[in-house]
C-alpha cells in the first residue's frame, strides 16, 4: 500500500506506469484520477485544508479495509493539498488485482470513503469570494453501498 | 490536551489550536467549556450536526469519553476526493 499526501502535482503516466511495473501476477489495474472543476467558469483556484497525521492514517484505514474485501494485491492513494487551480489533478487512486472486478470494486470503494472519511475540506476561490465547498447528502449515501 | 479546528470551524474560531488543562470528561463536555469561552466559540458550536469531532485522530461520537486524549480536533463534515 502506497499512501501519499503532498502540495506538489503528480505525474499521472509515470505515477500509474510505475505501480502497474512493480506488480506482479496482476491481471488488471484500475486507476482514477480527480480533477478540480471550473463548474460556473469563475473558478480562480482551489485551496485544500487537511490534518496532518490523521489524513494519513485514515487513509491507510480505507484501503486496509478495502484490501480485506477485495482480492487485491496493491493499492495506492495519492492526494495533494494546498491551492490548485482549475483542471490540475487533486488525487488519483490505483488499484491491482488478478481480476478487473476486485480491481475497479475497491478503487471505487477508496473513492466512496476517501471523499467523506478522509480529513480533506475543499475552499473554492473565485473573484467574489471564497467558500468552502459542503459535503454532499449523496457522497454520504454512496458509503451504504457498501 | 490539544483542540485543533480545520476548515470554516478555525476561520470561525480565529485560530488553528488550543490548549484545554482541564479535564473534561466528553466531548460534550469539552463542547460546553469552549462554548463558554466567547461568541465566536460559541457561534462556532452552535450547531453540532454540522460538526465532526476526532479523538486523537479517529472520528468519534460527540458523547465519547476524552480519558486519556491528547489531542481532539473539530471540523466540517469532509470533502476530499
Amino acid at each position: 500500500m502506497d499512501i501519499r499526501v503532498q502540495e506538489a502535482p503528480f505525474d499521472l503516466g509515470a505515477e500509474a506506469n510505475a505501480f502497474a511495473a512493480r506488480q506482479t501476477g496482476m491481471g488488471a489495474v484500475v486507476t482514477f484520477t480527480g480533477i478540480v472543476r471550473d463548474l460556473g467558469g469563475d473558478l480562480d483556484a482551489m485551496e485544500i485544508e487537511h490534518y496532518p497525521g490523521m489524513t494519513e492514517k485514515a487513509l491507510r484505514a480505507i484501503a486496509d479495509e478495502a484490501a480485506s474485501r477485495w482480492q487485491i494485491g496493491d493499492a495506492l492513494i495519492l492526494h495533494r493539498h494546498g491551492r490548485l487551480a482549475p483542471d490540475e489533478m487533486i488525487m488519483m487512486v490505483a488499484t491491482a488485482s488478478r481480476h478487473r472486478t476486485d480491481a475497479f470494486q475497491a478503487a471505487e470503494f477508496l473513492m466512496d470513503f476517501l471523499k467523506s472519511r478522509a480529513p480533506f475540506w475543499k475552499k473554492e476561490v473565485t473573484d467574489a469570494g471564497a467558500d468552502w465547498v459542503a459535503a454532499r447528502d449523496e457522497d454520504e449515501d454512496a458509503l451504504s453501498r457498501w | 490536551m490539544d483542540v485543533l479546528y480545520f476548515a470554516w470551524v478555525r476561520e470561525r474560531i480565529g485560530h488553528p489550536k488550543d490548549r484545554v488543562d482541564s479535564a473534561p470528561a466528553t466531548v460534550m463536555d469539552l463542547v460546553e467549556e469552549l462554548r463558554a469561552r466567547e461568541d465566536r466559540y460559541a457561534a462556532a458550536f452552535s450547531d453540532l450536526t454540522v460538526l465532526r469531532v476526532a479523538v486523537d485522530q479517529e472520528l468519534r461520537d460527540f458523547d465519547a469519553p476524552l480519558t486519556g486524549a491528547r489531542e481532539v480536533a473539530f471540523f466540517p463534515p469532509m470533502t476530499g476526493g
